[in-house]
């Protein structure tokens, strides 16, 4: 055996051109931001306040620049295929080699669903929910900080698939027996299942965090029935992620053994079940759709409710729609694969729940305009977001009721007509309501307002470059293209895939945007400061606090026993200051302590995971024993919590005022 | 009876139900957030059940459970993993009392009894491979070690569990973070318990009946 397992220079595929300039560019990018930061003498002051840090605003902060940096490295991926099937017609092969080609549609589905849509959304849901639930902190702060590192972990083991090795080319969702030893032999699907075990299990620790956050941490009055719209989307998918992620790490875990040990779970042999793992799957992927969207609805809700000046329309009836989706999420797995061959009867079921989802979908769009209707709407940047939403979301929707129907989708399954659909609602539903979360909260967080005119020109960008890039999908669809070919003959298709390419260049044009918006406002951020806290005249407890919000985010817990209570208590003050500001008393606060745990635990999770991938034994029993030793370390701290002092706190509430108290 | 707690509840003039009365203390907050990893960990049970479910005739013309199960083992074994949850009952009970001496010596009983479950488990799976029923051998005898395998990894993780809290117990007292995490051992082993009784009727009784 040798000692490192698999691992030998052959594994560096010195020979590809593009993929040695990438790592080259990535590791050159990385040596000069490290270097920098030690240079500058920044490094200590990172570890105090960032990477030791269980503050749900930075971890949450945290989470959303590494959503951000992997929309970069998924995105690439999407403008490649899309330029390879742009020219790769007839004769010509492209530019990309089938072998390299199939990495890039894996690596693309699984970094932009894991690593850019599950932390945007965990992101916006760490820093906002404490904040508008009133309370200090989440449940478990420190397993808060496990879960974001380790989720950085698997982030980092894919990217290290880059420069070492190969990543899956079994597509995102790894069917096997495509994805079994027999057809897989290479280290490519094992990046793929270690990554996303070890990020699994941190989404899985967020979600149980959550819940419990949730349900038993709210400020004095708030009951479940007060709690802003957003609160309640993250409970839902909070509850799914809990009820389906188990289910990913079992699935992933029959393909491990059958993979590393002999197992028979899904081989064609020795009486395995491929269809097993497929059902599996989608008994997570389904419920995980709405895991992602449930909490951008819910960012749609406080948007068009701040913005329209009006309460959200129908709040009870909002409630109602996001439990009910949370239910049925895991009523229609089967509409994935309708062509597995089940018996009519079972196709219907799937076929008619499937469409029922749209029941309480369709509430929710009526229920954001009425919301608008007759209100005051302000057309900043995260009203674009949610309107272009609306009128993206509802077309994508009805073609998801079209593939709902068991024989339309024996003649759609994985065509492009599908990938067009699957797009047309995760793109509008999910990132458009990161997008929207992102500028709303961010002064918030920052302190100073994003660029409005940058913004705009964004959105803009994306909006037609969205409808650009995926109505010729439908089409080709339909002319009978299937998913994911390196290279095809129907010179047909051809000029439908050109103009999808110059839509994905239309989206570059508006992340780049994106890009000149966060540096000019940084810029301009002394002009954009926000003194009040409440910079869009808000409705939620969060804008009650400074922004950035104190460590403590609320000096005295507020007292929120009616929905948009802050909304309603400046009502009532009708402008006037608030007296009892001056005279408030302050009691000390116990914050809990930073700790290394979440990072040191996920060098672990790295170490085991990149042994277990490359067959280095020794390394990998050296990996879990760190982590375990991490662990009793914890285990055995002292102390875990530090007072703040009364002091401090009256000092940092006079230099803030707010405008009214809870 | 002291009704201090009841009378600072009463905020803005009404009586304010639990749900509206602000942040759980932490007691209930960390009990209850175990509760849900509990029932994360019963989903991911599920998944394995559904597992050998759907391959438990799938034998590939290799052995099968009523061929291979001995139910002798098997009571024995639940017998230890059955008692072993009452004694983990009568450490709660002296740990409540702060009671070092009993508190130790029923978490050793517990120990022992989960030690000797697992050992006649390892032997179980030892006397299974020895005569060729590996998991390689066909797709049933796949899922059976991943289940029930699963189930023993958890039991080894509760024995571990068990030692640290007795350190914990020997070196910091009945703090109340000791007094939490032992709250939570003590659910995690019941959980065991429960999905045992599930795994033993679905294996192991259904697997030899005709």
């Amino acid at each position: 055996m040798n000692f490192l397992g698999k691992l030998s220079w052959d594994a560096v595929p010195l020979h590809e051109p593009i993929i040695m300039g990438t790592s080259a560019v990535v590791v050159l990018a990385i040596v000069f931001i490290l270097g920098w930061i030690v240079i500058k003498g920044y490094l200590p002051y990172l570890w105090r306040e960032w990477i030791t840090s269980v503050d749900h605003k930075r971890i949450g902060v945290m989470y959303i620049v590494l959503a951000l940096l992997m929309l970069l490295r998924g995105f690439a991926d999407g403008i490649m295929m899309r330029s390879q099937q742009a020219v790769a017609a007839g004769g010509a092969q492209g530019y990309l080699p089938p072998e390299h080609f199939d990495q890039i549609f894996s690596a693309h589905g699984t970094i932009m669903i894991f690593f850019v849509a599950m932390p945007l959304v965990i992101g916006l849901m760490n820093f906002a929910v404490p904040l508008q639930l009133g309370v200090r902190d989440v449940a478990f702060p420190t397993l808060n900080s496990v879960s974001f590192w380790l989720t950085a972990s698997g982030v980092l083991l894919t990217n290290i698939s880059l420069a070492v090795g190969e990543f899956s080319k079994a597509g995102w969702v790894a069917y096997p027996p495509l994805s079994g030893l027999q057809f897989s032999p290479g280290v490519g699907v094992d990046y793929y299942l270690w990554a996303l075990q070890i990020s699994g299990i941190g989404t899985l620790l967020s979600g149980i965090n959550f819940v419990t956050t949730i349900l038993k941490m709210r400020a004095p009055g708030m009951g479940l029935m007060h709690m802003p719209v957003f609160c309640w989307t993250a409970l839902a998918s909070n509850l799914l992620i809990v009820a389906a992620f188990p289910v990913l790490t079992v699935t992933f875990a029959m393909l491990l053994l059958d993979r590393y040990l002999d197992f028979h779970f899904f081989t064609i042999d020795a009486g395995g079940n491929p269809m097993m793992y497929v059902n599996l799957f989608w008994v997570w992927g389904h419920p995980e759709v709405y895991i992602l969207v449930l909490p951008a609805f819910g960012i749609y809700s406080e948007v068009s409710a701040t913005f329209s000046g009006k309460p959200l329309f129908g709040y009870r009836s909002m409630v109602a729609a996001t439990m009910t989706i949370s239910i049925l999420a895991y009523t229609v797995w089967l509409h994935h694969f309708f062509t597995m061959g089940a018996s009519a009867n079972i196709n219907a079921f799937f076929g008619v729940m499937s469409m029922i989802i749209a029941v309480p979908t369709g509430v929710k769009i009526f229920n954001w305009l009425f919301t608008m209707y007759g209100g005051r709407v302000r057309f900043t940047v995260p009203v674009l977001w949610t309107i272009g939403f609306m009128v993206t979301f509802v077309l994508g929707g009805l073609t998801g009721v079209l593939l709902a129907v068991p024989p339309i989708d024996f003649q759609m399954h994985n065509s492009l007509f599908l990938v067009a659909h699957f797009h047309h609602v995760i793109i509008p539903g999910v990132v458009f309501g990161a997008f929207a979360g992102y500028h709303y909260w961010f002064p918030k967080a920052f302190g100073f307002t994003l660029d409005e005119r940058w913004g705009r020109r964004s959105f803009w960008c994306w909006f037609i470059g969205f409808h650009l890039a995926f109505m010729p999908l439908y089409v080709v669809g339909l002319m009978g293209m299937t998913r994911r070919m390196q290279h095809y003959d129907n010179l047909d298709w051809q000029p439908w895939l050109m103009v999808a390419g110059i839509g994905a260049v239309v989206i570059l044009a508006g992340i780049v945007c994106q890009v000149v918006q966060l540096v000019v406002s940084i810029r301009d951020r002394e002009q954009n400061r926000d003194l009040t806290g409440d910079p869009w005249n808000g409705r939620t407890l969060e804008w009650s606090t400074a922004s950035p919000p104190p460590a403590w985010n609320f000096a005295v817990l507020p007292y929120a026993a009616e929905t948009d209570t802050f909304w309603n208590r400046k009502q009532r003050a009708r402008g006037k200051r608030d007296e009892r500001a001056q005279e408030r008393e302050y009691d000390p606060i116990e914050m809990p302590k930073n700790s290394p745990t979440g990072f040191v635990t996920a060098f672990f999770a790295v170490v085991t995971g990149f042994a277990l991938i490359w067959h280095i034994w020794w390394m990998a029993g050296l990996g879990a024993f760190g982590a375990l030793v991490t662990f009793l370390v914890f285990a055995f701290r002292h102390e875990d919590e530090i007072e703040i002092p009364a002091e401090q706190i009256a000092r940092f509430d006079r230099a803030h005022p707010v405008g009214v108290v809870i | 009876m002291n009704f201090a707690p009841t009378i600072e509840a009463v905020h803005h003039g009404a009586l304010l139900s639990a749900s509206e009365a602000g942040p759980a203390p932490k007691r209930l907050v960390v009990a209850y957030g175990f509760w849900i990893f509990l029932l994360s960990d019963i989903v991911m049970f599920a998944a394995f059940f559904a597992g050998y479910a759907v391959l438990v005739r799938a034998t590939a013309g290799g052995p099968t459970g009523a061929e291979l199960f001995d139910q002798t083992n098997v009571a024995i074994e639940t017998a230890c993993l059955l008692a072993s949850s009452f004694t983990c009952g009568l450490m709660s009970l002296a740990a409540n009392t702060r009671n070092r001496v009993r508190t130790y010596f029923f978490a050793l009983v517990t120990f022992v009894l989960g030690a000797a479950f697992l050992a006649l488990e390892i032997r179980e799976f030892g006397d299974m491979i020895a005569i060729g029923a590996t998991p390689h051998r066909s797709a049933f005898l796949s899922a059976f070690f991943a289940l029930v395998g699963c189930h023993g990894l958890h039991v080894a993780a509760g024995l571990v569990w068990l030692v640290v809290m007795m350190a914990q117990i020997a070196t910091r007292g009945f703090r109340p973070a000791v007094e939490r995490r032992l709250l939570c051992f003590s659910l995690f082993w019941h959980a065991l318990d429960i999905i045992w009784v599930g795994l033993f009727t679905v294996v192991y009784l259904m697997g030899v009946s005709p």
